[in-house]
């Protein structure tokens, strides 16, 4: 491979403090060989390419702590090549992969698969996790030390949570001997039974059971308890409602060490999107009110939430035509993630490199991994974007297999131009 | 992908009842007006007529029902339209066929008019979106019921001469029922003021934001009532532990003498059916035929779903 000589960007590295106009230099491993304002227009030896940024945007590739892969099972709704195609266009170079497959991902030889098949259809880089109980019934652990050295990221029964505290403790003491990540859901099963949408003023109109949110604040509440017996490293998954971040700005206040998740989604929307049943919007958490929303922007501006994900979930069209009960839940979202999170930043609600902090060095510092940085050494996985670029969200342009996009039709500004992986531009948008 | 496109652009614009929410002022009065001339009709002699001759009324019924099946199966073979029941517990639907599936096999055989009750909220929303023909919510989940709303304000004017300046309560099982939702929607739609009485464990989140005032105490959510209207208290919630008993219930929210003495002399009983004597109303007073017109509630709704048909299929 030829060096490559990425010049005039403006470099946003929040992990080194680095928002500047300059360039950077992938070496012939793919690797990022110099970054920032010193590496110039004037020195660059004749056999390197030279690609000219034209002063866009240049950011660590986007690592995406919650994607859900068709596959094993689910082949027909995303699969590794889709996903890696989806993710190309946004921006997206690291994704956690949720182990809710059929099977699950709940024993090591179901992670010798996930591997094979990651390394064979995929462009970008996948990190497993697997489920932290045995078929996400809630009361075995999975082989924590097994399946981490096996190379499995973390650990999370995806769209579900422990409901049995006692297995819930056990977890998080076992966890930190073998120093697992454990990556909660949270939700109470029992207060959420047979709940669609977030439990106020437009479940009662629609005549959909609601889903308080104290079904929520009170997971976390426990596993916070718990936290301060059994240390580990432990992380919620999404959080929807100020009442939560209520609960997470005390326990950080008091010293507990712990990070906090929030979908893209609940940044974006609200309950009131829903409108005349639009099951495209059946997600979980569910959307809260604007209130709601508006604290969990601000929650991602002063720190009190640490990663922003796309929370993809594709479904195809089947399970989504159905009555708002019966349809399934969840939304594509790796393709509109740093785009939709832009919104917050030219609306002036969160500064952009918390921003991109939310979606790079942020999740790749609780995951453990070498990514989501333009330090000198490690692969150059990188975004380009527009930021001001303008565009509107059309399904049938998205690369995911499946098209239940929460977003058709919004007006977006900001739009993904080119994707490295590994020093290679594997997106480019024509 | 393209016989899919040329569908969608013959599909014309439909009207379909949906919800009391959609409808405004003028469409409920002329329901109701409507609604009206067909009460002499349904006294008379010979009740048949032929306004709606040659058309086809499918009655899709998801859930049990008694009377409100047979009110809408006689309202339209009354109007003369030619009416079908599908029996759901034989269909392809108990086969694992989805609602837009069956719906599009029944928009096949062309009929103008689809009655629907469904378990679930915003069932007859989806099934209007996909089929060519009006179609008229009988029930979904906890949302709407729009056709008993608009009987029982069609019984109040009855009695009352007006919907407009009463003060009508709403008592029982708010938090399941879409006769609450539809009457609430459609009591303060016509000027009415509305209680809702309940056990908080009862009562929807957030329903003052509808234009009610809620109660937990009976007493004081009858004072001065006009109409008491009366929900059904379904048995299963006893288990749910929305109640801890059937008496404790009937103590504190059950219809008694005592409790209609605070509401106005003159004050009206309602009740959608079927009824729980003794637990959510007192049985002698359910047949008071001074105070109870529960019986003509059922008598009216025939009557009001024929001028729901008319209109609604009529306009397609």
């Amino acid at each position: 491979m030829k060096e490559k000589y990425l010049i005039n960007a403006r470099i946003i590295d929040p992990k080194n403090d680095m928002d500047e106009i300059g360039g950077l230099i992938i070496d012939s491993k793919g690797q990022i060989k110099d970054v920032g304002k010193k590496v110039a227009n004037g020195n660059i030896p004749s056999d390197a390419d030279k690609i000219d940024l034209k002063n866009h945007a240049l950011i660590p590739g986007i690592v995406d702590m919650r994607v859900f892969v068709g596959e094993p099972g689910f082949e027909y709704k995303e699969n590794f090549r889709t996903l890696s195609n989806a993710a190309l266009s946004g921006g997206v170079t690291s994704v956690v992969s949720m182990p809710n497959t059929s099977p699950v991902i709940d024993n090591v030889s179901m992670v010798d698969f996930l591997k094979r098949r990651g390394r064979d259809k995929s462009l970008i880089n996948i990190f497993p996790a697997a489920t932290l109980t045995k078929n996400i019934e809630g009361r075995q652990m999975t082989e924590f030390g097994l399946l981490k050295r096996k190379g499995i990221i973390g650990f999370t029964d995806g769209i579900k949570t422990v409901q049995d505290p006692q297995v819930m403790s056990r977890i998080m003491n076992f966890a930190g001997q073998s120093d697992s990540l454990i990556m909660q859901h949270a939700e109470d099963n029992i207060l959420s039974k047979n709940g669609l949408i977030n439990e106020g003023e437009i479940s009662t109109r629609l005549g959909l059971k609601g889903i308080p949110f104290l079904a929520e604040k009170i997971i976390v509440e426990r596993d916070l308890s718990f936290l301060e017996e059994y240390f580990c490293r432990y992380h919620i998954s999404q959080i929807s409602s100020e009442k939560t971040i209520s609960v997470i700005k005390k326990a950080k206040d008091e010293g507990k060490i712990f990070t906090t998740g929030v979908s893209i989604n609940n940044l974006s929307l609200n309950e009131n999107d829903i409108g005349d049943f639009k099951t495209f919007l059946k997600l979980s958490p569910p959307l809260r009110t604007e209130n709601d929303r508006i604290s969990l922007v601000k929650a991602v501006n002063d720190g009190t939430i640490d990663v922003i994900v796309s929370d993809h979930k594709p479904e195809d069209e089947e399970s989504k035509r159905l009555t708002f009960s019966q349809a399934a839940t969840g939304a594509t979202g790796v393709e509109t993630l740093l785009p939709l999170a832009l919104e917050l930043y030219h609306n002036k609600k969160v500064k952009l490199n918390k921003l991109v902090a939310s979606i790079t060095c942020n999740p790749a510092k609780i995951l453990g991994i070498n990514k989501g940085s333009l330090d000198k050494g490690n692969d150059a996985d990188l975004c380009i974007f527009d930021i001001d670029k303008p565009w509107v969200v059309n399904k049938n342009e998205l690369k995911s297999k499946s098209k239940n996009t929460p977003v058709e039709k919004r007006r977006m500004q900001g739009q993904i131009l080119k994707t490295f992986v590994k020093g290679e531009a594997l997106y480019e948008r024509v | 992908m393209a016989v899919i496109k040329k569908l969608k652009a013959v599909k014309k614009e439909q009207n379909h009842l949906l919800g009391i929410q959609d409808l405004s002022f003028s469409q409920v009065s002329n329901i109701l007006n409507q609604a009206k001339t067909f009460i002499t009709l349904n006294k008379s002699e010979s009740k048949k007529i032929d306004i709606l001759r040659g058309k086809t009324q499918i009655n899709l019924f998801f859930e049990p029902s008694t009377r409100t099946q047979s009110s809408f199966e006689l309202a339209g073979k009354r109007l003369g339209a030619d009416v079908m029941s599908m029996n759901i517990i034989n269909s392809a639907i108990k086969k694992g066929e989805t609602l837009i599936d069956t719906a599009m096999t029944l928009n096949a055989m062309h009929p103008d008019i689809i009655v629907i009750r469904h378990q679930d909220s915003g069932a007859p929303n989806l099934l209007s979106q996909k089929v060519n023909c009006a179609v008229i919510n009988a029930g979904d989940g906890r949302r709407e019921h729009p056709t008993q709303a608009l009987l029982d304000a069609l019984t109040i004017i009855n009695r009352k001469g007006k919907v407009e300046g009463l003060k009508i309560a709403i008592c029982g099982d708010i938090l399941h029922s879409r006769v609450a939702r539809s009457n609430i929607y459609l009591m303060n739609m016509l000027g009415a003021e509305v209680n809702v009485i309940a056990p908080k464990t009862l009562l929807p989140h957030s329903i003052e934001r509808l234009g009610v005032k809620s109660f937990v105490d009976m007493k004081k959510g009858l004072d001065g009532c006009d109409i008491v209207m009366m929900l059904r208290l379904q048995n299963e919630r006893m288990h749910g532990s929305f109640l801890p008993s059937a008496r404790e219930y009937y103590e504190y929210f059950g219809l008694t003498p005592d409790k209609l003495n605070m509401a106005k002399k003159d004050a009206l009983i309602m009740h959608p059916g079927p009824m729980n004597r003794g637990v959510e109303i007192d049985t002698n007073l359910a047949d008071d035929i001074n105070r109870s017109v529960i019986r003509e509630q059922v008598e009216l709704g025939v009557a009001v779903r024929m001028a729901c048909l008319k209109i609604f299929c009529n306009k397609n």
